[in-house]
């Protein structure tokens, strides 16, 4: 059972039994939705962002605990901060998500805290897109808020 | 009697396949289905020993694989009691069989304004080859819509059907397993002016199938879940219905001359066959053929429902109405194969725990979004069983089911 205490840590069904940021905003915040077709997995991300900073940002949607933790996680991290230092974060995340060498265009030095603890989630590739979902559909989402 | 179920397993190698050092539990074969000995060993002899292009080439060892494919061919057509071989023709799956009777049949005879009637429980299989079709002719697709507890609603059925050209529908559900009453079905359509296309992906591998007892007008299925390879499909008409048809795939083997300007197209089956065909797998479905048939579909039945019934018990009484199994209780109205809820956790999150006990299930939308939102769900996880499943794959199951609990 050892393997699946890695995928299912702590903290990890914490913030799938009590998500963070979950809810809506009103416009003028930006709202984009991603979806995973093969497990059809659904979620919507609300951002207000201005003066280049992530003001706020909530989600919804329907899906597993790892999609819907990894989500809450994302939230709590980009909440307040820069553009710059979101794509940062996501940039880094992704690296997490990845069994392929760093590029290296992350800056090494970007922490990500709890989140660090989906890297189990790399050992089950199926899962990959559950964890990552939200994070596209943030990266997505800041496109449409700068447009 | 019924089947003696230990020694089958040991016909499929797949089912001796430990991992972490224990027996795996297979419970996705409404997915596709593990293959027997008699399958991979007809396959393997045929590649090491008779294996040569089919069709074309008169020489002995040609000749002999032409024969050996038609046999294949014959096979199919008494399992599913076709009137004649010509009726059957190989495609690459189910889906492609489908696909053809939308592009050829479809193509020719729906125009503007004419009705295709599909139902709720239908796999994309079964709708987006209509869809696409509806696209481009401006046809008006209806649908026959479910009971609540997941039966088709036949209640307004010939008032839906009416000046419907096609009734396009599937004999056995691959999320819920409701068997639908196919027979009854086809007279309707029938009875509504419309041909009569039955998805039988789900229902050939695991009953009796009777092409002229229904009376339906076309029929799909694939090898892969009957115990065959992959790679192969089967499209069933009668034949003045396969004479009537445009060609669906161009190319050689099914015509009989071409012209710069023209070209005539071959005799049925050849007709629809382009190209080399999976002629390797053609062989191994009809060794799959007659595995099933040595066995027999009513046996095959019989066990399906007393695993059914034992399944939907050993489920209920140990977890009562934390699990909300969807569809027919009755287990005479269902195949082996069931999509379930369990104490609302995810069903990827079922599954993944499953997976750790080696109990192999399907979580998702099996294909068929427009039935997991009349069900609610984003996803569903689904066990199915087949002639090799047994009581201890379903006591594996709600075991395993105990540490979902545990996690979540």
């Amino acid at each position: 059972m050892s393997n699946l205490e890695d995928l299912y840590r702590e903290v990890i069904l914490d913030h799938y039994r009590t998500p963070r940021n979950k809810g809506e905003l009103p416009p003028p915040a930006t709202c984009t939705e991603g979806s995973n077709p093969l497990c059809g997995d659904e979620i919507k991300i609300f951002l207000d962002v201005s003066d280049g900073v992530v003001n706020d940002v909530r989600f919804t949607g329907h899906g597993c605990s790892i999609s819907q933790a990894s989500a809450s996680m994302m939230t709590a991290a980009v909440k307040g901060k820069s553009l710059d230092d979101v794509r940062a974060i996501a940039r880094r995340f992704k690296q997490l998500m990845t069994i392929e060498e760093h590029d290296g265009s992350a800056p090494a030095d970007v922490k990500l805290g709890d989140i660090e603890a989906l890297q189990g989630v790399v050992k089950y590739p199926v899962r990959i897109k559950c964890a990552v979902l939200g994070w596209n559909t943030l990266l997505e989402g800041l496109a449409t808020a700068q447009a | 009697m019924s089947l003696d179920i230990a020694a089958l397993r040991k016909e499929f190698p797949m089912l001796q396949r430990q991992v972490g050092g224990k027996p795996i539990h297979y419970l996705d074969s409404a997915n596709s289905s593990h293959k027997p000995n008699c399958v991979i060993d007809t396959m393997s002899q045929f590649m090491r020993e008779g294996y040569a292009p089919i069709g074309r080439s008169s020489y002995t060892l040609a000749s002999e694989a032409s024969t050996t494919y038609e046999a294949a061919r014959a096979k199919v057509a008494h399992f599913i009691n076709a009137r004649s071989p010509r009726e059957v023709v190989f495609t690459k799956n189910a889906t492609e069989s489908l696909n053809l009777a939308a592009q050829s049949w479809g193509r020719a005879n729906l125009g503007k304004g004419d009705v295709v009637v599909l139902t709720h429980m239908e796999h994309h299989a079964n709708i987006v080859p209509w869809q696409m079709l509806a696209a481009e002719k401006s046809l008006e697709i209806r649908w026959v819509p479910l009971t609540a507890d997941f039966q088709l609603d036949l209640t307004s059925l010939d008032s839906i059907l009416r000046g419907a050209k096609v009734f396009a529908f599937t004999s056995m559900s691959n999320v819920l397993g409701t068997i639908n009453p196919v027979r009854e079905l086809c007279d309707a359509a029938h009875r509504a002016g419309a041909i009569a296309v039955v998805d039988g992906c789900q229902s050939v591998p695991h009953m009796t199938t009777d092409v002229q007892a229904w009376g339906a007008d076309m029929l799909a299925f694939s090898s892969h879940k009957m115990c065959g390879p992959t790679g192969v499909g089967v499209f069933w008409a009668p034949e003045a219905m396969l004479d009537s048809m445009p060609p669906f795939l161009g190319g050689g083997g099914m015509i009989s001359d071409v012209r710069l300007d023209s070209f005539t197209c071959a005799e049925l089956p050849a007709k629809f066959e382009a190209g080399t065909p999976p002629i390797v797998e053609v062989i191994g479905l009809g060794a799959a053929v007659d595995f099933l048939s040595g066995i027999g579909m009513s046996e095959v039945r019989r066990h399906e429902i007393e695993l059914t019934n034992y399944a939907y018990r050993a489920l209920k009484d140990r977890y009562g109405d934390d699990i909300t199994i969807h569809g027919a209780t009755n287990p005479e109205l269902r195949g082996a194969t069931f999509s379930f809820a369990f104490r609302g956790v995810h069903p990827h999150d079922v599954s993944q725990v499953l997976d750790q006990h080696n109990v192999y299930v399907r979580a998702g939308h099996h294909c068929a979004k427009p039935l997991m939102r009349l069900i609610g769900a984003n996803a569903t996880a689904r066990a199915s069983m087949y002639l090799y499943s047994d009581e201890n794959d379903v006591d594996a199951l709600v075991d395993a089911l105990d540490d979902v609990s545990s996690i979540f």
